[in-house]
């Protein structure tokens, strides 16, 4: 598409805009992060270059800040969020793989039905299932534990993960399927043998887009664990950093918690982002 | 090594008949060829065989013994698909290895069979390859490797050559022909759209059209005494050409039929018109020619022409080769 | 040998059918039932649970004692006989409470106003990704930092920017002259909501572009081509052209966003906690389960929401005429 100077200028200009509005406050979380001491009540643009030898030992003040003291419970949140979030996906993906190939692959009576209501699953608001979420997980005696998460995830993580591993399942050939059933293979040898392989890009996806969302996710994480802050997971945790008094806001440490646990997941989200992207429109542009 | 018996066998998938009624007998070590337009049904015949769909009535029966029931693995086929669909991930010994492995054959046993397939079909080099490593032909011989490897009853194709180009596609069907020859005591069926595919591979051609039967016999049958318009005209290339009305009064029938290669030049007498166009192919030439019908009549000559575009000419067909059929169409 | 086609009423057997697709069935049950399972306890149970506890008097404490209460926490009347002789008529419950009716504003207005935010401007980053341009990977790659960056960070890293004695957002602003003064943007009543829907619009719109986009690059170039031949303004290609063709996917983009918006829970929660202007349902129906240990009451209020969502889609998908399984009419 051809366009004239000033028109390609505005572009540019758009263009410039978007990236700096969408990295910004990372940005500036990133150098918020880096100052101490007094720095803080001084507004700055650009990071504070350490100009001294006290400086530079100083740089990561908060950093060690949050890591290492109080009884190292944000380490302990992060690690919470990291075996929370993993046996989520882990359980997502096996529930979602073997719904999947049923889905896309078998025909049998209600199957239109089943997909409207798994996807009618995904629309239920978080707080709509609250309180019977709640008994339940103290019934099953795993409130205030990371397994009370595992099992309330699966509530948001399943219908996506099934809805997209469908999608990918029934872009398969079917020629490929027939030969294998030729071959005499069970369903079950099918999934394992023939298609799970072929479908790692999807299982990376979205096992990638559960990882995510488990990780992300606050008010289950803040309802189901109780008040000591061990067994809370990292959102939760840096909701609740304080500072020593009650009007002072620790805003250095929180930028430094902040960056830890987002890098991760921004180099993640970069590395794998034609994946997330291709999962993420799957099923809502597919035909 | 079965015969297979094909009883009155109907398919309908919801509300639309596929197969109307075919009633057929393979012998066993034959080598037959579903052959008709698209949509006539051969590949759903094919796959009734296989066990890949559901039979809706009727029975098909491998050696006397009904397998409507029985899935695939269990009637003792192999097939060869049209995409091939081989395993991309899997090496090609692994690919003809599946099988035996999903049935827990023996390792030695497994690799015993595998090697003397691969061997036969000349893929031994290729073995630990994946398939993407492999050109479209070395494809279609390992699937056609799978498939021996499994020592099936019946061997089934589904259009196998469509996916070749042209040269290929020759140099194929001769080592399909090679192998039925070895393979002298497995009943093979064929299907293709193509019908010199059809009548250079089959002991006997099944034509079919809108999911019935419309003949079957051998290639030389179905050439010589074509039982009807529709087999007249799909068997032989290029296409029989038909006459009617005051062509085919003398003959005493509704419309009559003439193969190219039965067509001549004469010098007085016959049929009155003008050579409107030619291909000239080298070793044959076909000349198109206006005599007053819809469609130019075609004639075969060998080698040159002697009569070119725009010649008034006179052309008869040669004695003995007028097929005659009556207004249904049946041959008379 | 000739076989015909047609042979008079031979005995048809009646066939037993192909095990292949018997087995395949009771499989695919056997592969199901897990997952349906998992669905059922996980969240059909819970959200019958819960519905059948906003008939209750249930709270946090004594929920296993919870006896029924008719819809009391939806709605009741009553006349209360006072010792002095007078009558006192009481009214109550979810459906008449200002509270509620509040959050129910505040979700909607935050909805429709972030929606159609992250919708125009969703839409423009997506026509921007869509041509070709030197940097295009990096500028896609970058504006999937909002999107990456969870909820919770995202609240503070803007409370952070918006706080007003510190804030580098009203720094910017007095410097531009746009302000006179700080503004308190999270405290604040009256700018508590526009800084909830800049900092969910920043965070979505990336969502929104990239869904778009994916709908954008369905359309074939030939179509802009023969446009571009025809010598038709952009403008008119893109309200004649793009929007018709994009529609489908557009649409279903914000039926996703909008129920998002309409659940919406924790930017609210952590950025302005406590905030009459910006409290929406998921916020105060959870405070009134867990905080004011009025389980049975902030249950109504879920439901309430739960159905208004209900409503909101059937209502939608009539409208739009969406069809999820693919494309649209």
């Amino acid at each position: 598409m051809k366009r004239s100077l000033f028109w390609n200028v505005m572009f540019y200009i758009f263009v410039a805009f978007v990236v700096l509005e969408s990295v910004f406050p990372f940005y500036y979380a990133i150098i918020t992060s880096l100052k101490t001491g007094s720095q803080i009540f001084y507004i700055t643009y650009l990071p504070v270059i350490p100009t001294s030898q006290a400086e530079f030992a100083h740089l990561f003040d908060n950093y060690y800040a949050v890591l290492f003291s109080g009884n190292g419970t944000f380490l302990r949140n992060i690690w919470n969020s990291i075996w929370v979030s993993t046996w989520t996906v882990a359980v997502a993906l096996f529930l979602g793989t073997t719904a999947a190939y049923a889905l896309a692959r078998v025909r049998f009576a209600g199957r239109k039905l089943l997909l409207m209501t798994i996807l009618a699953v995904s629309m239920f608001p978080q707080v709509a299932v609250l309180a019977g979420l709640f008994e339940t997980v103290q019934s099953l005696g795993i409130y205030n534990t990371d397994w009370s998460l595992i099992f309330s995830y699966t509530i948001f993580t399943l219908p996506f993960t099934v809805w997209i591993l469908t999608t990918f399942m029934r872009e398969l050939p079917v020629e490929l399927e027939e030969a294998a059933i030729v071959d005499g293979a069970t369903p079950w040898q099918i999934i394992s043998r023939v298609f799970l392989p072929l479908m790692w890009p999807a299982l990376v996806t979205t096992g990638l887009l559960a990882f995510i969302a488990a990780w992300n996710e606050y008010l289950y994480a803040l309802t189901f664990t109780a008040s000591s802050n061990e067994n809370r997971t990292v959102p939760v945790g840096i909701a609740l950093l304080s500072g020593n008094s009650d009007h002072e806001i620790p805003w250095g440490p929180i930028m430094a918690a902040s960056v830890i646990v987002t890098v991760p997941l921004i180099m993640l989200v970069l590395i794998f982002q034609r994946k997330i992207i291709a999962g993420l429109t799957a099923g809502s542009v597919k035909g | 090594m079965a015969n297979i018996s094909i009883k009155n066998v109907k398919k309908s998938f919801g509300a639309v008949d596929v197969i109307k009624g075919v009633d057929l007998e393979i012998k066993q070590g034959e080598f037959m060829v579903f052959v008709g337009p698209s949509g006539c049904g051969k590949s759903t015949m094919l796959r009734l065989v296989a066990g890949l769909e559901d039979i809706t009535s009727g029975t098909i029966s491998f050696d006397g013994k009904v397998v409507n029931a029985l899935s695939p693995s269990n009637r003792g086929i192999a097939m060869v698909f049209q995409s091939y669909a081989l395993y991309p991930h899997m090496t090609v010994y692994d690919n003809m290895a599946f099988g035996l492995k999903l049935a827990k054959n023996a390792p030695d046993d497994i690799k015993t069979r595998v090697m003397k397939a691969a061997d036969m079909l000349q893929i031994t080099p290729y073995l630990q390859r994946l398939p993407k490593q492999l050109s479209g032909g070395q494809r279609q011989r390992v699937a056609i490797g799978r498939a021996i490897v499994r020592d099936p009853k019946v061997f089934l194709f589904d259009e196998p050559l469509s996916n070749l180009d042209a040269a290929l596609r020759v140099a194929t069907r001769l080592e399909i022909a090679k192998l039925h020859h070895s393979m002298g005591k497995t009943t093979m069926v064929y299907v293709t759209h193509d019908q010199v595919e059809a009548m250079t591979l089959a002991d006997r051609i099944c034509v079919l059209k809108d999911g019935i039967i419309e003949q079957v016999g051998t290639p030389l049958e179905l050439y010589e005494k074509p039982k009807n318009l529709f087999v007249a005209g799909f068997i032989g290339s290029p296409k029989m050409n038909f006459l009617n009305s005051k062509f085919a009064e003398p003959y005493k029938a509704t419309t009559i039929g003439v193969r190219s290669e039965h067509m001549e030049f004469v010098d007085k007498g016959g049929w009155a018109g003008k050579v409107i166009h030619a291909e000239k192919m080298g070793s044959d030439t076909y000349s198109f020619v206006d005599v007053g019908t819809e469609e130019p009549i075609i004639i075969r000559e060998i080698g040159t022409s002697r009569h070119d575009v725009d010649a008034k000419v006179n052309i008869a067909p040669m004695k003995d080769t007028v097929h005659r059929f009556g207004a249904d169409g049946i041959s008379i | 040998m000739d076989n015909s086609t047609t042979l008079p009423q031979l005995a048809v057997e009646t066939p037993s059918k192909n095990e292949l697709f018997e087995t395949r069935r009771r499989s695919a049950w056997i592969f199901l039932s897990p997952m349906i399972v998992t669905l059922l306890v996980v969240a059909a149970f819970p959200l019958a649970r819960s519905i059948w506890f906003s008939f209750s008097d249930a709270s946090l404490l004594h929920f296993k004692e919870a006896g029924f209460n008719g819809i009391k926490n939806y709605y009741f009347h009553k006349t209360i006989k006072m010792d002095s002789g007078a009558i006192l008529d009481k009214t109550g419950g979810v459906l008449v409470d200002a509270d509620w009716w509040n959050a129910v504003w505040n979700t909607f207005r935050f909805g429709a106003v972030s929606v159609a935010l992250e919708t125009i401007l969703g839409m423009a980053v997506a026509l921007m990704l869509n041509a070709t341009f030197k940097g295009r990977g990096f500028v896609r790659a970058a504006i999937l930092i909002p999107w990456a960056i969870p909820t919770v960070v995202s609240a503070k890293m803007w409370g952070w920017m918006l706080n007003d004695q510190l804030g580098i957002f009203n720094d910017i602003l007095l410097k531009m002259h746009i302000i006179s003064e700080k503004i308190a943007w999270t405290a604040d009543a009256s700018y508590s909501m526009f800084a909830i829907v800049m900092v969910d619009t920043w965070k979505t719109m990336p969502f929104m572009a990239l869904l778009i986009l994916a709908g954008l690059q369905q359309i074939p170039s030939d179509v802009y081509e023969a446009a571009e031949v025809d010598g038709i303004h952009p403008l008119k290609v893109f309200w004649k052209i793009t929007l018709p063709l994009v529609r489908p996917a557009l649409m279903v983009a914000v039926i996703f966003r909008m129920l998002d918006a309409l659940r919406i829970f924790d930017l609210v929660y952590i950025l302005t906690p406590n905030s009459s202007q910006t409290k929406t349902m998921a916020v105060i129906s959870r405070e009134n389960m867990f905080d004011n240990d009025k389980l049975g009451y902030g249950s109504a209020e879920s439901t309430v929401l739960f159905l208004i969502l209900l409503i909101t889609v059937i209502v939608y998908m009539r409208f739009a005429k969406v069809n999820l399984e693919g494309g649209a009419q």
